[in-house]
């Protein structure tokens, strides 16, 4: 592809977030000449939102505050020499690797030996009447707003879902000045961590199961809510509707990749809802059914920061050894990868994370197929 | 749900000291039932008093040796350990609770004191507001309470 | 102190906002306070304005979704352009921000 401005470097990737900064510095450890493409202002990806203290064992840093670990990324990626191009849009991705690029409304094209995707993920909606109206927003949205932007949207906040994401955001609202009336779950148990749902517990939230918003209601942003009980089917239990005044909905009903490069590059895609939706297939090292394009993160399946950590590493590794540069020191590049995957592994241990490792195995074994 | 049901379930679990053991003095209470990859609370004990071992997804076991240094509170993640003691008074257990929300309170503060539910159990106090550099934001507050309440009483709010 | 700021001045966990350098923008035709390095967005809600444009065929309001970039619910126009993702721009002083209604229009200079 003719462009008026050509860049080169040897691994390209596609995200500044947890995903690609792992990758683009383990590649750097090795010698690769590392180039991020990131469309933000800032690196980090949703990194910098995560002020709670990271679960875990020593290696993950766990303890640690996520926006904690970020600034150490930055820095490591900094030490390695990784060029990072923010406010850059990366607007397209090839068979041939190739990526266009536009930066202040200028176009260049990026050329490079190995790719890795790592464009993370974005917070899916429900819809129910009134659920466009202004205050109504992702759980993560409100998390952004409060954490890296410090600002409240509202005052009185009531959550759908009650999954990690709605469990945690509902706590650091609270910690941001908020109140949170209630945390509303349609099944008939808590999506994340009981520790996390004890936290707000404790501090008066009400987590209420079997529960669904009905209505979001206001004149021209939201000032009352209608939930309602709902039964197994589903369906509203009439009499159950009950009307909460609040200025804050936070939606916290999941996350899906954002795959579209991954599309344009003509992956292979698997449908699994338990990952957020439709994943492009990987192998065991994180490569792509397009030879020489790798995946990492959330953008291959919806899991946690750490685990976007461990598949950039390991990505970045891969990469390394298929460009000839993995420094082995008295280990076999076998060797290397193996323990890269056990770390991962580790993440996907318990009844939390037992099905995201038989999804990912999925994945793996539709690579080969 | 965090009723007296779980208290029995948590009593049972290996993270909970015995009723010997929270007669004797200040101890380390961990309340984490889920098998979660998780064990900064071991990496962190300078007694080696907690073990989780491999898989990391073990319950956090406790072997009751407790110097009541609270690092454990400070780290977990899940903000799920807290300590108790029994024997701060004759009439009155401390209970130590890591808190992450501002204004801290101030010693003496009047508070009401909260079950694992939000609900209200009785009046109390605070007796120390433990901060600084190597907490990272995750302060201990204890508060005494009327002993009775010590297997109860994991949260507070400022009384008015 | 401006009665209406909902900016977190002092966060249990973030600690002090230290804010950048004070910058003027207008909302349609009102000024309003923002600060260097902060997001159009960010100044808007603290402000108290939670309605940023409205959809073209029903005419109804919308404001921020994901505040991230990739929605595009909160696009407004900005010094004559529309369409612009409040969320994820910067203010600078003396910015022109107007209530986006529909499509909105390119204002006649404006690049």
């Amino acid at each position: 592809m003719e462009g008026r401005f050509q860049l080169k470097t040897e691994l390209a990737i596609i995200g500044a977030g947890p995903a690609g900064l792992c990758a683009a510095i383990e590649a750097a450890k090795n010698g690769v000449d590392v180039t991020i493409i990131d469309e933000n202002k800032k690196p980090g990806g949703q990194l910098f939102k995560q002020i709670h203290r990271f679960f875990g064992s020593e290696e993950h840093l766990a303890g640690t505050r996520g926006f904690e670990i970020g600034n150490m990324l930055l820095e490591d990626a900094k030490k390695y020499g990784v060029k990072v191009l923010l406010d850059s849009v990366a607007w397209g991705l090839f068979p041939d690797l190739t990526i266009g690029i536009s930066t202040d409304k200028k176009v260049s094209i990026l050329k490079s030996e190995k790719v890795v995707v790592a464009t993370g993920a974005i917070e899916n909606s429900l819809s129910f009447p009134g659920w466009t109206l202004p205050n109504i927003m992702g759980a993560g949205a409100a998390q952004t707003m409060i954490n890296v932007n410090r600002v409240l949207p509202g005052k009185k906040v009531i959550t759908m879902g009650s999954g990690n994401v709605g469990l945690i955001v509902s706590y650091q609202l609270i910690q941001a000045g908020a109140e949170v009336v209630a945390v509303v779950e349609a099944l008939d148990h808590i999506g994340g961590y009981m520790v996390h749902a004890s936290k707000i517990a404790r501090m008066g939230v009400k987590i209420l199961a079997n529960h669904t918003i009905t209505k979001g209601m206001g004149d021209k942003f939201v000032e009352k809510v209608e939930i309602a009980k709902i039964d197994s089917n589903f369906n509203i239990v009439k009499g159950s509707e009950e009307t909460i005044k609040v200025d804050l909905v936070c939606i916290a009903v999941g996350l899906r990749p954002l795959s579209e490069l991954c599309w344009m590059a003509g992956m292979r895609f698997e449908y699994l809802s338990e990952l957020g939706g439709f994943i492009p297939v990987h192998d065991e090292n994180m490569q792509s059914n397009i030879k020489g394009i790798y995946v990492a993160g959330d953008v291959t399946g919806i899991e946690e920061a750490s685990t976007a950590m461990e598949e950039g590493k390991l990505a970045g590794i891969a990469v390394s050894q298929a460009l000839g540069k993995l420094r082995m020191r008295n280990q076999e590049a076998s060797s290397i990868l193996n323990e890269a995957r056990e770390r991962l592994r580790t993440l996907r241990l318990g009844p939390f994370g037992e099905y995201r490792y038989q999804a990912k195995e999925k994945i793996i074994s539709k690579y080969y197929n | 749900m965090f009723d007296n049901r779980y208290l029995e379930k948590l009593k049972k679990s290996p993270g909970y000291p015995s009723e010997e053991r929270l007669e004797k003095g200040p101890v380390a209470v961990i309340e984490c039932l889920e098998e979660i990859p998780c064990n900064p609370c071991e990496t962190v004990c300078p007694k080696k008093s907690i073990k989780v071992g491999k898989p990391i997804t073990n319950l956090p076991e406790f072997n009751d040796i407790c110097s009541g240094c609270g690092k454990c509170m400070v780290v977990c993640p899940g903000l799920a350990i807290f300590m108790v003691d029994r024997t701060f008074s004759d009439s009155e257990a401390a209970i130590s609770i890591p808190y992450e929300l501002l204004p801290l309170p101030g010693k003496g503060d009047k508070i009401i004191a909260l079950n694992r539910r939000g609900g209200d159990v009785c009046k109390g106090r605070v007796e120390r507001v433990k901060t600084g550099k190597s907490f990272n934001k995750t302060n201990i507050i204890t508060i005494s309470v009327p002993k009775k309440f010590s297997d109860e009483v994991r949260f507070f709010k400022l009384a008015k | 102190m401006d009665k209406n700021n909902l900016r977190i001045e002092n966060h249990p966990v973030l600690g002090e906002y230290i804010k950048g350098k004070e910058v003027k923008i207008t909302f349609d035709g009102k000024v309003i306070t923002a600060y260097k390095g902060e997001m159009i967005a960010t100044a808007l809600i603290a402000s108290g304005i939670k309605v940023f444009r409205y959809t073209p065929k029903k005419n109804m309001p919308r404001g921020l979704f994901c505040a991230i970039g990739r929605c595009t619910d909160c696009v407004m126009e900005v010094n004559g352009r529309p369409n612009i993702r409040t969320c994820i721009t910067p203010v600078e002083n003396g910015m022109i921000i107007n209530t986006q209604i529909g499509t909105g229009q390119w204002k006649e200079g404006s690049n």
